[in-house]
């Protein structure tokens, strides 16, 4: 017993001996964790308190479950909840698969500067700033605005769209697509330079259309990347950020827009209510690291690495 | 035979056309957003107040409104903390990431699994908004520019990214500068650091748009808007219609002429430095992005 210690000791110190440099390279990295990660998340502990300001974590009285039975009878539960999972669904259906087609248009464009042309441009919204971008949304969806001039010179009626709760998905949802195209046509693009060319050697000399190809070759190609993001996507089903919803919604279309992250920056932030919205905000952490775990699994079972 | 040959071109034909007329639509409406903000920073006030929606060309143009943005006070200072916010991060987001890649990339040691572990752990868990904004309140930099320096100083992702780059040098020329009696540093800093440049102006780039771009950590960090960065004080104006443009006493000269045209000039100005840069590095991207997807 004490000679295993020993060799374990022994074991301990040489390591250090020979990787001192390194351990002290790492150490602002690992303090750098420690400080603004772990020490954070000791804050959870709220979650579980009646949290005050002047009391401070050790004074404040424990309350147990108590914000998280608040947050289940909470009259907006169902609606954050519903909201979130709406829009991460939608992402999916109509978002996800963009990126992809304008990765297998783009394999099919020969000349090498219209192929680069068309990255550019379709990668530049993705360098603009959130905020830029929400201004403009905000400016082509006013009564008066860009969107408004085309329904109009068809015969449409002008309204105020950001504030009509049936438009919001879509103004989400493809201003979305408008940002992140490009960017996210990236990685397909990688997969499809990946593809072996003699096989649509071989394709051509059996008589396959290029539509075939792409049926035949291309798409199963790429069918890894796209079922290893598509798991991806679903692990993060109930996180939905709260930059962009922060920025284009308002009290007028809470009623679709409003999700759990937002939610909880309302309650913490605007209502100070700092105990209920880390509880709020645990309960939401919790269930995305269920999916995110389940995910891992069924790309473990679709025959592929896992995700970590 | 030659009619078969016909045939197959017509049907490419047809086929290359659909593709350019799809793709060429995707350009003109991903552009044009961006058109419309460049023509109304050109613009005055009166155009655009009168047609405020589709704008193709300014109807009299001038650029007065960029010759204010520069005049501006309140403009001008929010620029001025931007970059002082880059300044002071940049080299630190870099420094770290090197040393959390670095030592990613290392062998052969005991601690190294428990380590990565706890730097893996923060992607998938944290404290959350509240619990984070208390941590940098207790620490002490509530309101001061560090709560926007620090907190962000080095993404996992990004380390990923360098970790990956490293592991891409030949071991050999590591080693072999180990048994000249190199120390970890010097290998770092002699050897690493040249050899991967184009990583390092990628990373650069994620770093400086990041913070750049950033608005949210200012809107609960920093009270007062003295210290605000350039794109919490574009939220204002542009989002809240805070009117805090005009509030600013202007010694008369038609100022209001481009209270509108002010706002496009300092969204062109506060984004053109980035537009600038990107399609430089843009074949370096698929590195970064094969590592981010795995991550999400």
């Amino acid at each position: 017993m004490t000679q295993k210690i020993a060799l374990a000791a022994h074991k301990v110190v040489r390591d250090f001996r020979k990787n001192k440099y390194r351990y002290l390279l790492v150490l602002p990295v690992v303090l750098f964790f420690l400080i603004f990660d772990y020490k954070a998340m000791y804050g959870i502990v709220i979650a579980f308190q009646k949290y005050r300001t002047s009391a401070g974590i050790s004074g404040s009285p424990w309350v147990g479950l108590y914000n998280f039975q608040r947050f289940f009878k909470d009259i907006n539960f169902w609606r954050v909840l519903r909201n979130t999972f709406t829009i991460s669904m939608l992402s999916i259906v109509f978002a996800f698969p963009a990126p992809i087609l304008l990765a297998l248009l783009l394999n099919e464009v020969r000349s090498k500067w219209l192929k680069r042309t068309v990255q550019t441009i379709t990668y530049m919204p993705h360098f603009i700033a959130l905020v830029i971008v929400c201004s403009i949304i905000h400016s082509f969806c006013q009564t008066n605005g860009a969107i408004n001039d085309i329904i109009a010179a068809f015969g449409g009626e002008r309204l105020n769209m950001l504030s009509v709760k049936g438009l919001f998905y879509p103004i989400y949802i493809l201003s979305g697509i408008w940002q992140n195209i490009g960017w996210d046509s990236i990685i397909y693009l990688a997969a499809l330079s990946g593809i072996d060319q003699e096989q649509y050697e071989a394709a051509r000399v059996d008589g396959a259309g290029r539509i075939r190809q792409m049926i035949s070759i291309t798409l199963p190609g790429i069918m890894p990347t796209i079922s290893m993001l598509l798991v991806l996507k679903l692990g993060h089903v109930l996180s939905v950020g709260y930059e962009k919803i922060l920025l284009l919604y308002n009290p007028m279309t809470y009623e679709v827009a409003d999700v759990i992250s937002t939610y909880v920056y309302r309650k913490g932030m605007i209502d100070t209510d700092f105990s209920y919205a880390t509880a709020i905000g645990l309960f939401n952490s919790v269930i995305n690291i269920f999916f995110l775990l389940t995910a891992n699994k069924l790309s473990k079972k679709m025959g592929q690495s896992g995700l970590f | 035979m030659k009619a078969r040959r016909k045939k197959i071109h017509l049907h490419d034909l047809l086929m290359d056309s659909v593709i350019y007329l799809i793709l060429g639509a995707l350009v003109i409406v991903t552009f044009y957003p961006i058109w419309h903000v460049i023509v109304a920073s050109f613009s005055t006030s009166i155009d655009i107040v009168k047609h405020p929606g589709l704008i193709l060309w300014p109807e009299h143009f001038t650029a007065g409104a960029y010759r204010k943005v520069f005049e501006h006070p309140l403009l001008m200072k929010a620029f001025g903390n931007s970059v002082k916010i880059l300044a002071l991060s940049l080299p630190i987001n870099i420094v770290m990431t090197l040393l959390c890649g670095y030592f990613m990339s290392c062998t052969n040691m005991l601690w190294k699994r428990p380590i990565v572990a706890m730097i893996m752990f923060t992607m998938f868990f944290s404290g959350g908004l509240i619990p984070n904004f208390l941590n940098i309140r207790s620490l002490g930099l509530y309101n001061t520019i560090w709560a926007l320096v620090l907190p962000s100083a080095l993404s996992v992702h990004n380390s990923l990214i360098c970790k990956t780059a490293i592991e891409g040098i030949p071991d050999s020329l590591k080693e072999s500068a180990f048994i000249d009696g190199a120390s970890d540093f010097q290998v770092l800093w002699r050897v690493i650091v040249p050899l991967m440049k184009p990583t390092l102006a990628v990373l650069l780039l994620y770093y400086g748009v990041g913070k750049w771009n950033a608005w949210f950590a200012a809107s609960i960090y920093i009270k007062d808007n003295a210290k605000m960065p350039i794109q919490n004080i574009l939220r204002a104006i542009l989002l809240e219609n805070n009117s805090m443009l005009n509030q600013v006493a202007d010694s008369g000269d038609q100022f209001s002429q481009y209270t509108e045209a002010i706002k496009y000039a300092a969204v062109v100005v506060s984004t053109l430095p980035i537009m600038c840069i990107y399609p430089f590095l843009q074949k370096y991207f698929t590195k970064g992005v094969m590592i981010g997807a795995v991550k999400g």
